[in-house]
């Protein structure tokens, strides 16, 4: 049997489709994230919609953790979501939905920094804390776990944008090199030069060596960055 | 003094990225330093990857603000589809009215071609 060609992003029925009945609605909140996916590729926009509220917290995680700033992450996001959706009929499911969409964040994100870049200097300072949704079943082993997150999360929030961006990609988000330089526009290479940079100088700053300063070697990396 | 270059290539041996040669690799063995700088490393790439766990609570209106977007969106690509839609037809029409015009001066042409033929031909 032969998939049909998805008609695209036709949206002359988006208003009409959100008056539809509850029963719709239902089917569409315990639907996993395949079968939206299938459907919004085929054009249908509630299942898009749907899938922006499951995955929007997700995406707005990495636009912070990228951009370092909740406003802009907030465009970023935005901008990402508008990519997504008119783009969506070329989504074959080689990767994940996650994997394509994280691909699209960081590309926006990445965008919006050279944006950024180009208008004014970067704030390195400025602390994210991320919020941890998991009870605390050992209050002091959890205590630890909380700080070091927090350290690590202003550790990376410090970092250079051009570095930042490729050691969340890597180290968090798990994509492969080709993967990161194809979305930063970058060579391989260069995206495994910036990853071990941004390596050692988190490492210098969370886990310290006797005899190393924690405040690492800000001016050397960041003329290194920009 | 082996540490030092040694330890340049660390960040990217923790995950196979650089493979050190055999003297790298005997240094190591024997460093104390290098070891805990390649351990140290180790719970680098571990605290980043519980990371990934950590979902961010999404600023209030967020969710609103990318949906009206997106409909937005939507309402202009649907007014541009109409517009491509109805361009398509009037190309569609002049086409169709030039070439019945051409066929209907082609026939008058051929008709007086054959009555001007004909008092010839008697």
């Amino acid at each position: 049997m032969t998939d049909p060609e998805p008609p695209g992003p036709d949206v002359t029925g988006m208003r009409s489709l959100r008056s539809d009945t509850a029963m719709r609605y239902r089917s569409l909140a315990t639907a996993d994230l395949d079968e939206l996916v299938e459907a919004a590729r085929h054009g249908d926009h509630e299942a898009f919609e749907e899938l922006v509220r499951r995955t929007h917290a997700d995406t707005f995680t990495l636009a912070r953790r990228m951009v370092s700033n909740d406003d802009d992450a907030r465009d970023v996001v935005q901008e990402a979501y508008l990519r997504a959706f008119r783009s969506i009929k070329k989504f074959r499911g080689d990767a994940q939905f996650s994997t394509w969409l994280y691909r699209i964040t960081a590309n926006c994100a990445s965008t919006h920094l050279g944006r950024r870049r180009r208008h004014h200097h970067d704030e390195l300072d400025e602390e994210v804390a991320v919020p941890d949704p998991r009870p605390d079943h050992d209050p002091a082993a959890a205590a630890e776990a909380s700080l070091l997150r927090d350290r690590l999360e202003a550790a990376i929030a410090d970092l250079p944008p051009r570095l930042r961006a490729v050691v969340v990609l890597r180290d968090i988000y798990d994509m492969n090199h080709a993967e990161i330089a194809d979305e930063l526009g970058i060579s391989e290479s260069a995206a495994k030069v910036r990853l071990h940079r941004a390596r050692r100088k988190l490492r210098t700053k969370v886990f310290p060596l006797p005899g190393e300063d924690a405040a690492g070697d800000d001016v050397e990396e960041q003329a290194h960055a920009m | 003094m082996q540490c030092d270059a040694i330890s340049e290539s660390l960040a990217g041996v923790v995950d196979g990225d650089i493979r050190l040669d055999r003297g790298e690799r005997r240094h190591v063995e024997r460093c104390l330093r290098c070891q805990a700088e390649l351990a140290q490393y180790r719970k680098l790439l571990r605290a980043m990857q519980a990371l990934r766990s950590d979902v961010a609570l999404a600023p209030p209106g967020l969710l609103g603000d990318v949906l009206t977007r997106l409909e937005a969106a939507g309402e202009r690509s649907a007014v541009r589809a109409a517009l491509t839609g109805r361009k398509v037809a009037y190309i569609g029409g002049i086409a169709a009215a030039t070439a019945a015009a051409g066929a209907g001066a082609a026939i008058v042409l051929v008709s007086r071609g054959r009555k001007s033929r004909l008092p010839l031909a008697g």
